[in-house]
């Protein structure tokens, strides 16, 4: 670290109290929050504290190492779960549009959607590739580090009020059917139609601590490594190197990129400005 | 009256927050910075869905410093202008700007309070904030922060605003450091740029 970068980093005490924390959760818990960005993480810890009505994050710690039903209430306070479907319906045009002919020549795609949240991007891609007529070819896994979003991504039932906005979405993204074929409405739920969820298997897996475990000819991860600092994102893009075959197609969020992967010169940018890269070597 | 950090030092980043009215702000404001200026400055600009994409290029109008919309883990460069992208919040730490889709802080993502807090953690003294014009109180919360963390607050006159609402919320919250027009407020921050090369 050079001289004027370590003058910047003043001395902080919340600071030193946070890696303690992350550090005996770890050690007591095995989950790695360790390597999450700091400062999007500091702030939903603070929310933690609040919400706890604690003022000092060692005080967090004391209570979360020592009760073990305050340590799910702050798992659950500390992970974000915002998603949609068809978020950014440009990135789903592009797919359409430029991934899907490159697809129609494979005999079988597998996809790995890593970090899916509670299902509505892969329900979302599920429908893409319906309507393009891979989806019997097709196996999805989608898996994220946390179980009980997995729960809500299995049973595929949203808020009926999301639908104006998600068929929306959907025409945007280049959609061409009527979207309400795709649910049934109960009450105040859209059910989605199980076809859809045939060739998904959803399972926990965390991309911090566990390994490849297939190779895949798509792995999608959209804003999930924004909330990794550089070592982690390093892992992840191992991680995905290893699981991905030559020519696979590796999909990011809007606003992330391959600057922090040591395997960058492996890919070309197949749609530069969605981010959507191809495996060359 | 010469504003200067209680740090003695130079400021290691502006961050700017504006709402409604705030791109012909902006403009007005950035327009008027030395063409070498070489603090990096970070902008949440509110915006409506509809002109999501064209805003860094509206802005960049007039404009020598570079706009950036920002991209995960960017650097902070010198003379770099960076602005939050639709939908994301913007986040700040010591070397790096972060971005994330926590939902949105009063109604807001990105939420200048957000990227003012996290500022205000990352480099305390050596902040400088600027809120502009806006119809919401977003940014008071932040602003407070960076007086509480010492750094320096300044904000557009009220009565020089399109939107007088969130500049007057500032001042309220907090004891501001100065009240300035736009003028006023870009030949304040080119002074600060001043001390810095010294
Ligand atoms: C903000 S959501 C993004 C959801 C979706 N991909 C999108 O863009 O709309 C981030 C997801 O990443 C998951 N996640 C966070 N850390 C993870 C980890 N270490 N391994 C696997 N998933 C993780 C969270 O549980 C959350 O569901």
């Amino acid at each position: 670290m050079s001289q004027t970068a370590m003058e910047r980093k003043t001395v902080n005490l919340e600071e030193i109290e946070l890696e303690l924390l992350l550090e005996g959760i770890y050690q007591y818990y095995g989950y790695d929050f360790r390597n999450y960005a700091r400062a999007s993480l500091k702030r939903r810890i603070r929310k933690v504290l609040e919400g706890e009505g604690l003022s000092q994050i060692s005080a967090l710690q004391n209570l979360v190492l020592h009760d073990s039903a305050a340590i799910q209430r702050m798992l659950l306070g500390i992970t974000v779960n915002v998603t949609s479907m068809f978020r950014d319906p440009s990135f789903f045009l592009a797919f359409r549009q430029q991934v899907v002919p490159l697809l129609s020549t494979y005999p079988y795609i597998r996809l790995w959607h890593a970090g899916c949240s509670e299902g509505q991007e892969v329900y979302a891609m599920a429908i893409l590739l319906q309507e393009a007529g891979l989806y019997d070819r097709c196996r999805i896994y989608a898996t994220d580090r946390n179980e009980r979003v997995l729960q809500r991504a299995k049973a595929g039932i949203y808020p009926l009020g999301l639908m104006q906005q998600y068929t929306q979405l959907y025409l945007q993204s280049g959609g061409q059917h009527s979207f309400s074929n795709y649910y049934t409405a109960a009450y105040d739920s859209a059910i989605f139609r199980a076809s859809l969820r045939e060739n998904i298997l959803f399972s926990q897996h965390d991309l911090a601590s566990d390994g490849s475990f297939n190779e895949f000819n798509i792995i999608l991860c959209r804003n999930v490594l924004i909330y990794f600092d550089p070592v982690l994102q390093q892992r992840v893009h191992r991680l995905f190197h290893e699981s991905l075959c030559r020519f696979g197609i590796l999909a990011l969020g809007r606003q992330e990129s391959l600057r922090l992967s040591p395997y960058a010169p492996d890919y070309e940018a197949l749609v530069k400005s969605e981010k959507i890269f191809r495996r060359l070597s | 009256m010469a504003l200067r950090l209680t740090s003695g030092s130079q400021p290691a980043l502006i961050v700017i927050g504006a709402s409604l009215g705030g791109l012909m702000a902006l403009r007005e404001l950035l327009q008027q910075l030395r063409p070498d200026f070489s603090i990096p400055i970070a902008i949440v600009q509110h915006r409506h869905r509809d002109l999501q994409q064209q805003l860094v290029a509206s802005m960049q109008q007039g404009v020598r410093l570079l706009l950036r919309e920002v991209e995960d883990k960017d650097e902070l460069r010198p003379g770099q202008i960076y602005l939050a992208p639709a939908d994301y919040h913007l986040l700040v730490e010591a070397d790096c700007l972060l971005l994330s889709i926590d939902p949105p802080v009063s109604y807001a993502r990105p939420s200048i309070d957000v990227l003012f807090e996290s500022a205000a953690d990352a480099y305390g003294e050596r902040l400088i904030g600027v809120i502009l014009t806006g119809a919401n109180q977003d940014g008071a919360i932040g602003a407070a922060a960076i007086k509480a963390k010492g750094g320096l607050v300044l904000v557009q006159e009220p009565a020089t605003a399109e939107s007088a609402v969130m500049p007057a919320a500032a001042i309220a919250q907090t004891c501001v450091d100065a009240v300035l027009s736009l003028s006023a407020l870009a030949a304040q921050l080119n002074e600060f740029c001043e001390v810095c090369e010294f």
